[in-house]
């Protein structure tokens, strides 16, 4: 096994369980804007995209890596936008009325 | 020497992005700090993004720069759409999602810059197939809700053996290439066999199970970015890929929990086949109906009100009218408080977002194990397109398809007074003995004029 794939794996590992810790404590209020923030923390495989669609080896590679582009950059910018939009609803009955 | 420099401040600015990203979920805890996390979410996202641009790997600019503009150009009219239809763009969202890593993955294949050895070709492989998989069936899900495709469960007999050998297909495919990566003929076969799949996957599914389905997609979604992470060796991938996986899992756990089902279940049950004879039995039992003009009086000389909203709601596009009720009723002094069950709707928190869109406040938005108790005290329950989670047959019927989910248990009222179109069963086909009890009383029309009517008859709304 290669060395870089025990080192995620750790990473994986510790990351999943932190996701896990954390999620759990989210208010089930919050549930629907929390897919959509994750969704948009997910879309950070743009960095990858962008790198496969500059490196510019063959057509399909930069095909399918301005694909990849052009699809999470779409969610990284929607997903961050619908969910400040949710979240901006949430009112308290207090924060309401002043 | 310079670039090994330049490599290690990239480095650097993602482990500051993934920071960030841990700290935007823990903001999410509350309402009250979640805009920070969206910030926090924002600055490591367009931090890695603006970091990326200066690796020394680009070495063309012309199409990330078109293909950026084509994301925002798509983004920006995703961020903006009805909340009511939140769930098919979440599920459009998860398809772009997979699809974006299924394509990495394909270009990792046929980079070729170095042979692929096996244990590459194996990580490949498999992303490829939850990357592709899941960009269908997202799709698929998406249709349904949109209701595009029908949100019926679509089934025919033999059907899990059919969709369980295209998926064994795809994975053979798999490991013959692991055994000889120079067979990379089979490896566009592959994707598309998982494509397929990912259709069978998510056909059969009803659109009351949407919930888990569509947490499971989130899930599967993430484990294939983080899958990415290890075939590029990114880390940033492989934790933004395990913290969204882990989220969808949490809650599919929640739905699954919510609806006391397996994920087998889930995904191999097509809900809502079995019992519909069992129904049509008991013929004659007699439901008592009331008017607009009845309901108000029975609400105003009630002291505490609980609403319970369903998806019939949001079909209905009441929330703005039960938002006038709740101002009305409010205003005569009579405590109101929404009942929100972890799986009314189309996807997790749907009835949350719907009715803070309306205006209500969050804090009389209530959830299940923390308003059961109260419903003995309660006057009146007022159910708004809500139907198998007030089901009391979960409680008592052991032949009944629902036995055992936990519901809100509205028939402890001293009233309950249900908005529903007509009398005839769900889609799930599933009877409500609700409806028959002495303390029910039936409105029957559609949720966003009935709710209008009473309104209206209360002397409020505009």
């Amino acid at each position: 096994m290669p060395a870089d794939f025990i080192s995620n794996l750790y990473v994986f590992i510790l990351a999943g369980f932190v996701g896990f810790e954390l999620i759990k404590r989210v208010s089930p209020l919050l549930h629907t804007p929390l897919m959509s923030l994750t969704n948009a923390l997910d879309a950070i495989v743009v960095v990858a995209a962008i790198i496969i669609a500059g490196r510019h080896e063959t057509r399909l590679t930069t095909v399918l890596g301005a694909i990849a582009v052009a699809a999470s950059f779409s969610n990284m910018v929607g997903g961050f936008l619908i969910t400040d939009r949710m979240l901006r609803m949430f009112k308290s009955g207090r924060s309401k009325q002043s | 020497m310079t670039t090994l420099a330049l490599q290690q401040y990239l480095d650097f600015a993602y482990i500051v992005a993934v920071v960030l990203f841990i700290l935007s979920l823990k903001f999410l805890s509350s309402p009250a700090s979640s805009h920070w996390g969206v910030l926090a979410g924002e600055i490591g996202a367009a931090l890695a993004v603006t970091v990326t641009l200066f690796n020394p790997e680009v070495a063309q600019y012309k199409w990330i720069i078109i293909t950026l503009i084509i994301g925002a150009g798509v983004g920006v009219p995703l961020g903006l759409v009805q909340m009511t239809a939140v769930p098919q763009r979440t599920a459009l969202s998860h398809a772009f999602g997979a699809l974006s890593a299924a394509m990495i993955g394909v270009a990792e294949f046929y980079v070729g810059t170095a042979p692929v050895t096996r244990f590459e070709m194996g990580e490949i492989a498999l992303e490829v197939i939850i990357g592709s998989l899941t960009f269908t069936g997202s799709l698929i899900a998406a249709g349904k809700l949109q209701e595009i495709l029908p949100q019926r469960p679509v089934v025919y007999r033999g059907q899990n053996i059919v969709s369980l050998s295209v998926l064994a297909t795809a994975l053979g495919l798999a490991i013959a290439l692991v055994v000889n990566p120079a067979h990379t003929l089979l490896f566009p076969i592959m994707v598309l066999v998982a494509l397929i799949f990912g259709v069978l996957l998510v056909t059969p599914i009803g659109g009351a199970d949407m919930p888990t389905v569509i947490s499971l997609l989130n899930s599967y979604a993430g484990f294939s970015a983080a899958l990415l992470g290890f075939v590029l060796n990114s880390k940033v991938l492989v934790v933004a890929g395990a913290l969204d996986g882990s989220s969808g899992f949490v809650l599919s756990v929640i739905m699954c929990k919510a609806m006391n089902r397996s994920f087998t279940n889930v995904m191999f049950g097509a809900f809502g086949q079995v019992q519909v004879s069992a129904a049509a039995a008991k013929e004659d039992r007699v439901v008592r109906s009331a008017s607009p003009e009845e309901a108000a009086a029975i609400l105003s000389a009630a002291n505490r009100v609980v609403i319970v909203p369903g998806y019939g709601m949001a079909v209905a596009q009441a929330q703005h009218k039960v938002r006038e009720l709740y101002d009305t009723l409010t205003k005569k002094g009579i405590d109101v408080r929404f009942a929100i069950h972890p799986v009314a709707g189309r996807m997790p928190g749907h009835m949350n977002v719907l009715l803070a869109e309306a205006d209500i406040p969050y804090d009389r938005l209530i959830e299940m194990d923390e308003i059961n108790g109260d419903f003995p005290q309660t006057d009146v329950a007022l159910i708004i397109g809500a139907n198998d989670v007030t089901n009391p047959a979960a409680r008592t019927d052991h032949s009944s398809p629902i036995f055992g989910m936990p519901i809100l248990d509205v028939d402890k009222a001293h009233t309950v007074m249900v908005i529903k179109r007509s009398m005839s069963p769900g889609f799930a086909g599933i009877d409500n003995p609700l409806y028959y009890l002495d303390q029910t009383l039936m409105l029957f029309g559609d949720a966003k004029q009935f709710v209008g009517g009473i309104v209206r008859e209360l002397g409020g709304g505009h």
